[in-house]
C-alpha cells in the first residue's frame, strides 16, 4: 500500500463530502454573511432562519410526504410484482429465462423521455395529474425490469428441494412463494426496496411534469425549482437548507444500507 | 431436468399468472408508451392542427435532417457522454485499484463514496449551481485565494465553461456507481495467477495487464454501457445548471425534446425527435458492443 494511493482516496472522499458539507454551514448563515466576498469558513452567528423560511414557505412538510408516500407505495408495488415474476423466472427453463431477461435488458435501454408525452396523456386521461398515483405506477414499471433482474438472481441460489419438499406437502406455488421462499429472500427484498425507493426519491422529469401543484410537488422538484431560476436574486440560504433537507434522508439510507446497495448494485452488473 | 417437470406439472395457465402483473405493469407504462410514441413520430400533432392527429408520413423525419438544433444538441449529448464516461472510468478506475489494496477501512471508504450517488441529480445541479455561481461560488473564491485566477471566472455564462461544469457535477456523481462495480470486479481476480506472474518476474504492470485487465473487462463492460445509457438521457443536471444555454451550448437531446413537448407543445415533432435519438443510440450501442466483444473474446 503505497502514499499516493492512500492520498487518492483521501482526496476524492474529501471532493465526495466537501460539497454537501459546504452547504451544510452555508444553510446556517445569514443571508447578509452568505453574499460576503471572500465567503467565511464558518458560520458567524449560526442560526436556523433558513430552515424556518422553508417550512413557512412550505408548511406541514408538503414536499417531504409527497416524497415519502411517492417513494415507498411506488417500492412496495415494484417488489410486490417483481417478486411474482423473478420467481417464476427463477423456476422456468434457461431457454425462457434468458429470452425474458433480455427483453428486460432491452425496455430498460429506452431514455425515459420516450415514456413521457404517452404516459401524460395517460394521466391526463385518468385525471390524476397531481394524484400520487401518477408518479407511484410509472416510478413501479419503470424500476420493474432492474427490479426483477435483481431478484431472480436472488432466488435462484435457494435450493428447487425447498420448492419440491412444499410441492410434496401439498402447497400449492403460490403457497410455497408466500411461506417458503419470501421469507428466505428477505434481505434480497430489502435491498431491492431500498435501490428502488432512492430511484423514486431521485426521480426528476415526470414529477417535474406531472406535478405542477405546489402541494404534489415531490422534495426533489419541489427544491430544485424553488429559485425561479435564473433571476439575479437567488434566495441562495433557502436553496442550501433545502439541499441538506432533501439529501438527509438519502444519505441516512447510504450510511445504514451502504453493504446492501453496492451488493445491489454489483449484482446488477454481475449477472 | 427434475425442476422444470416440477413446474410442468402443474398448469401452464397457472404459471402465466406469476408473470401477469408484471406484464400489465410493464405493458402500461413501457410498451404501450413506446409504440404510441412510435406511431406518434409520423403524425402532426400539435396547436397548428388543434391537438388532432393528422398523418404526416416522412414529414417529421425530413424536418429533422434540416434541424440544426437537432443536430447541435446531438453534438452536444455525444460531447458530454464521451468526456464525462470517460472521466468516470478513469477516475473510478484508479480508486478501485487504489481501494484494493487497503487493508483497513474499504467500507468506512465506500460508505464515503457512495453518498454522492444517493442524492436525487437535480438536488446535485442546484449544489453545483451555487457552487460554480461567479460572484459568490466557493470555487472561484478558492481559485483566486490560491490564485490560480486572478478574475472570477463565470462558470455557467459561456458555453464551454457551463458545458465543463455540468461534466464535473455528473462526474462528482457516478464516479461512486463505477468504482464498487469495478472494485467488486477486483476482488474477483484470483490471487494465485498474480502469484504465478511474481514467480515468472513479471511486475505490477504484467500483472494488470495480463491477470487484473481481462478478470475485470466484464465489470468495465457493463458499467460503461449502463453509463453511456444514462449519460445520453441526462436530463435533471442540465435543466437545473443551465436550462440548456447559454445559446444552446449545453442543450442535450433529452432537454430538446422536453421543449419540444412541453413548452412549444408539438407532441407529433417531440416524438420524432426523440424515436430519432433511440435510434442513433441503439446504432452506437450495436458498434460498441460489436467492438468491445471483439476485444475481449481476443483476450483469451
Amino acid at each position: 500500500m503505497n502514499v499516493s494511493s492512500r492520498t487518492l482516496i483521501f482526496l476524492l472522499c474529501v471532493i465526495a463530502v466537501a460539497p454537501i458539507a459546504w452547504h451544510g454551514i452555508s444553510s446556517l448563515k445569514t443571508p447578509a454573511e452568505l453574499t460576503r466576498l471572500p465567503p467565511s469558513l464558518l458560520p458567524e452567528s449560526p442560526t436556523l432562519e433558513n430552515y424556518q423560511e422553508l417550512v413557512r414557505r412550505r408548511p406541514r412538510g408538503t414536499y417531504y410526504r409527497n416524497s415519502f408516500v411517492i417513494s415507498s407505495l411506488s417500492s412496495l408495488l415494484c417488489v410486490a410484482v417483481g417478486s411474482l415474476a423473478a420467481y417464476a423466472l427463477a423456476r422456468i427453463s434457461s431457454r425462457i429465462r434468458t429470452l425474458v431477461t433480455s427483453s428486460l435488458l432491452a425496455a430498460a435501454f429506452f431514455p425515459p423521455i420516450v415514456l413521457l408525452f404517452p404516459l401524460y396523456e395517460l394521466i391526463r386521461t385518468a385525471g390524476l395529474t397531481n394524484h400520487p398515483w401518477a408518479l407511484i405506477v410509472p416510478y413501479a414499471g419503470l424500476n420493474l425490469p432492474f427490479a426483477i433482474w435483481l431478484l431472480t438472481g436472488y432466488f435462484r441460489q435457494i435450493p428447487y428441494e425447498l420448492d419440491e419438499a412444499a410441492a410434496i406437502d401439498g402447497l400449492t406455488r403460490f403457497q410455497t412463494f408466500t411461506t417458503i421462499i419470501l421469507p428466505l429472500a428477505g434481505p434480497a427484498l430489502v435491498t431491492t426496496g431500498i435501490l428502488v425507493f432512492i430511484f423514486s426519491w431521485n426521480e426528476f422529469m415526470f414529477a417535474l411534469t406531472f406535478m405542477n401543484l405546489e402541494s404534489a410537488k415531490t422534495i426533489t422538484v419541489g427544491i430544485a425549482t424553488l429559485s425561479g431560476a435564473f433571476t439575479y436574486e437567488i434566495p441562495w440560504g433557502l436553496l442550501a437548507a433545502g439541499v441538506v433537507a432533501s439529501s438527509i434522508p438519502l444519505i441516512v439510507l447510504a450510511v445504514i444500507f451502504q453493504r446492501k446497495i453496492v451488493a445491489g448494485l454489483t449484482a446488477g452488473a454481475m449477472q | 431436468m427434475r425442476l422444470s417437470s416440477f413446474w410442468r406439472a402443474e398448469s401452464d395457465a397457472r404459471n402465466v399468472l406469476f408473470f401477469l402483473p408484471a406484464a400489465i405493469l410493464l405493458g402500461l407504462v413501457v410498451v404501450y408508451p413506446i409504440l404510441r410514441t412510435t406511431i406518434l413520430s409520423l403524425f402532426h400533432l400539435k396547436l397548428a392542427t388543434q391537438f388532432q392527429a393528422e398523418f404526416a408520413g416522412p414529414e417529421n423525419f425530413v424536418r429533422l435532417l434540416f434541424d440544426s438544433r437537432f443536430h447541435n444538441s446531438l453534438k452536444v449529448t455525444g460531447l458530454f457522454t464521451a468526456v464525462s464516461v470517460a472521466l468516470e472510468f478513469g477516475i473510478g478506475l484508479l480508486l478501485a485499484l487504489a481501494a484494493n489494496a487497503l487493508v483497513h477501512g474499504k467500507g468506512l471508504v465506500r460508505t464515503v463514496l457512495l453518498v454522492p450517488w444517493t442524492l436525487p441529480t437535480a438536488i446535485i445541479a442546484v449544489l453545483w449551481t451555487w457552487i460554480f455561481n461567479d460572484q459568490y461560488g466557493v470555487l472561484n473564491a478558492l481559485l483566486m485565494k490560491t490564485g490560480i485566477t486572478t478574475e472570477a471566472i463565470p462558470w455557467l455564462a459561456g458555453p464551454h465553461t457551463a458545458m465543463a461544469a455540468i461534466i464535473m457535477a455528473d462526474v462528482w456523481k457516478t464516479v461512486p456507481f463505477v468504482f464498487p462495480v469495478l472494485l467488486a470486479g477486483l476482488q474477483n481476480v484470483p490471487r494465485e495467477l498474480h502469484e504465478a506472474i511474481e514467480m515468472d518476474g513479471g511486475g505490477a504492470w504484467a500483472k494488470f495487464k495480463y491477470v487484473t485487465w481481462p478478470h475485470l473487462l466484464p465489470f468495465v463492460f457493463i458499467s460503461i454501457i449502463f453509463r453511456i445509457i444514462q449519460a445520453f438521457a441526462i436530463f435533471d443536471l442540465v435543466y437545473v445548471m443551465t436550462g440548456g444555454g447559454p445559446g444552446g451550448g449545453t442543450e442535450t437531446v433529452s432537454l430538446y425534446s422536453y421543449q419540444t413537448y412541453m413548452r412549444y407543445l408539438d407532441f407529433g415533432y417531440g416524438s420524432t425527435l426523440v424515436v430519432a435519438t433511440v435510434l442513433i443510440l441503439a446504432l452506437t450501442a450495436f458498434v460498441l458492443h460489436t467492438f468491445l466483444h471483439r476485444r475481449y473474446e481476443r483476450q483469451f
